[in-house]
């Protein structure tokens, strides 16, 4: 944790202009210009490239691996820059796993959960923060506890209940909930709410706005930050969901690409570690996408605390 | 939705409780009669309460509710999953089998050791992540996306790969640790270094937590910061005194939620040992634990009564843990 003692101001003068501290990442602040601002700016480069290269080198490997085969996956040292390259694994991945179907059948569960996820919990968030009714906390501490209830106390029960209303082999059951709040998000809007000033609230509701209006028009528009970071969370959680899937879905034409992944592996077991490898790439490839795109958004996000009072 | 209550003139929109005046601020000490709206504007509000939180109010009783209790009623019953045999009252039969069960204490120390150990590391490591990120220098969008990726790679994905990287003969970890000059344990096959490895692998993906905790950074005030510096506050006083209260919000979110998933371990545990607990009973945790009683011996009410003790003592923790930490932390914006 020395790295906590970085951010400091060698030779930073505090005559920067306000834009460049309020949104950083957006525009990083000019080229530094003296010595030691140089030295310090690759002392940090340095220690970035560092945990780049932490985060990056398991998927390095999965990625290279899977175009070696089989012999130079399992080489030691490690081979990151393999002589034969093959192209094997893919071929052979892509005709035993029907990638296409099981893309759609994640996208078709992923899509409608996180828009469900982000408009339920933005009300639910809003009615145990921002309006004064007895009820607020402890409607909120009932949510909160929900929380702590181990999945799979319910999960037998609820699998029951889907059974019974005839939601099996459908994705309704990994669906629907998603539409009635999710504790975790409630939560996480909560606090974003929590930290817009009350008085923008007040000024609205003096000027006669509805408490839907005040929240659609006044509260919401300064949250897509929060909302876009729920939405991609739900997102990423329904795309790698797997115990869901494993309970609701029966047939193989239903399966998600976790859900077919794991059955691929459990198929192709430890000798087929190339293939498996091309598959996880894949499988990896339009999240990485998605999230390239999706951060500017979270850029936005994470900047979105100009509003305090 | 109750449009009936929407088209209120101006006039009576809720105003702050403090500003009427014909009410006393605390209603004649009925402890009752506090949580019921009784004035016009009172149950206005209540009204639009209830409509933002129904979602969740209707999902609790279908979702939620409804199952635990009757994963309740299950935990007091000898049921089985393949609904074979009678099923029958036992009263507290199988909570008593659970404390003489030394694969459930097991299991709970296994689970109390990776939650002790990962929440408290896992934010130290969050934070300085976020910290590092927090850096004004070129290109940090492209750096935040990187340590963010491994956060995105669905937990099945790189389960493969971990259990690659984690191979003691020709994995990743242990190469490195080879070129160094120190021999790397056997992790998922050494009973005492399984749990470890989990930790690690749980770590690589924090992604979630320092992206909350880089927002609350950001929500520091830079120039809080510079006049902390200008009288004279070192890194580490600026950091403790600055910049810890104003992310103390996403500090209390960061525990709260740590806690409980720590307490519901499962899925790495799950595909990285093969579901049973290997090596030696060593990663044999509780959300395991309860997952075998269920679907492999089919003991239904046993498995239901480990749920709920699970489950209390996941409450009791965390209701520690917000009393201890909630009276500290500071809402900036609130008024």
């Amino acid at each position: 944790m020395t790295t906590i003692e970085k951010p400091a101001d060698a030779g930073r003068t505090g005559a920067e202009p306000d834009t460049a501290t309020l949104s950083p990442g957006v525009r990083p602040r000019q080229r530094p210009r003296t010595w030691p601002q140089i030295a310090e700016s690759i002392a940090k480069h340095a220690v970035l490239i560092t945990f780049s290269l932490v985060f990056l080198l398991p998927l390095l490997w999965m990625v290279t691996g899977s175009v070696k085969t089989q012999a130079d996956i399992g080489a030691f040292p490690v081979e990151w820059f393999p002589d034969t390259i093959t192209t094997g694994n893919f071929t052979y991945g892509l005709s035993a796993f029907p990638l296409g179907r099981y893309f759609l059948n994640t996208l078709l569960i992923s899509v409608p959960s996180m828009l469900g996820a982000a408009l339920s919990s933005a009300m639910v968030g809003y009615g145990v923060s921002r309006i004064r009714w007895p009820w607020r906390n402890g409607i909120f501490a009932l949510l909160i506890s929900t929380m702590m209830i181990p999945f799979y106390v319910t999960m037998v029960p609820l699998f029951i209940f889907y059974r019974s209303i005839g939601w099996t082999g459908t994705f309704l059951p990994l669906i629907v909930p998603t539409f009635f709040g999710v504790p975790f998000f409630i939560f996480l809007m909560r606090q974003f709410f929590l930290s817009i000033p009350e008085s923008l609230s007040d000024a609205a509701r003096v000027d006669g706005a509805s408490e839907l209006r005040i929240f659609a028009q006044v509260i919401l528009p300064l949250c897509k930050p929060a909302l876009a970071a729920v939405m991609l969370f739900q997102f990423l959680a329904s795309w790698s969901d797997l115990l869901g899937p494993l309970l609701y879905l029966t047939k193989s034409s239903q399966y998600t690409l976790s859900l077919g992944l794991t059955f691929f592996q459990g198929a192709q077991g430890e000798s087929a570690t190339g293939p498996l490898m091309a598959v996880s790439t894949i499988i990896l490839i339009p999240v990485i996408v998605l999230f390239f795109f999706a951060q500017k958004t979270f850029i936005q996000g994470i900047t979105m605390s100009g509003i305090k009072d | 939705m109750s449009t009936g209550t929407v088209p209120h003139p101006g006039g009576s929109a809720p105003v702050p409780t403090t500003s009427s005046p014909r009410r006393p601020r605390r209603p004649a000490g009925n402890r009752l009669t506090r949580w019921i709206p009784r004035t016009r504007s009172q149950r206005h509000t209540f009204w639009w309460g209830l409509f933002f939180t129904s979602p969740a109010l209707i999902g609790l009783v279908f979702f939620t509710g409804g199952p635990v209790i009757a994963s309740a009623v299950t935990s007091f019953t000898n049921a089985n999953l393949l609904g074979s045999g009678t099923r029958r009252w036992v009263g507290l039969e199988n909570y008593a089998t659970l404390l003489r069960d030394e694969q459930w204490w097991s299991s709970l120390f296994n689970t109390f050791f990776l939650t002790i150990v990962s929440v408290p590391l896992g934010i130290a490591v969050a934070l300085g992540l976020a910290l590092l990120l927090n850096w004004r220098v070129r290109g940090i969008g492209f750096y935040r996306v990187i340590f963010y990726i491994p956060s995105i790679v669905p937990v099945v994905a790189s389960a493969v790969v971990w259990a690659y990287v984690l191979n003691p003969q020709y994995g990743v970890l242990n190469n490195l640790l080879g070129v160094v000059g120190i021999e790397g344990p056997g992790w998922l096959s050494d009973p005492a270094w399984s749990k470890p490895a989990l930790i690690l692998f749980g770590l690589w993906g924090t992604g979630n937590l320092m992206v909350i905790l880089l927002a609350g950074l950001q929500g520091v005030p830079q120039d809080l910061l510079e006049q902390a510096s200008l009288d004279g506050a070192g890194a580490l006083q600026r950091f403790r005194n600055v910049t810890v209260p104003f992310i103390s919000p996403h500090l209390l979110f960061a525990v709260i939620t740590g806690l409980i998933a720590g307490f519901q371990y499962f899925t790495p545990a799950f595909v990285l040992t093969g579901g049973n607990g290997d090596p030696a009973g060593s990663t044999l945790v509780s959300g395991v634990y309860l997952y075998q009683s269920a679907f492999f011996n089919y003991q239904l009410g046993y498995a239901s009564a480990i749920g709920w003790v699970l489950f209390v003592i996941i409450a009791l923790v965390s209701i520690v843990a917000y009393r201890l930490m909630g009276r500290r932390v500071y809402y900036g914006g609130a008024a």
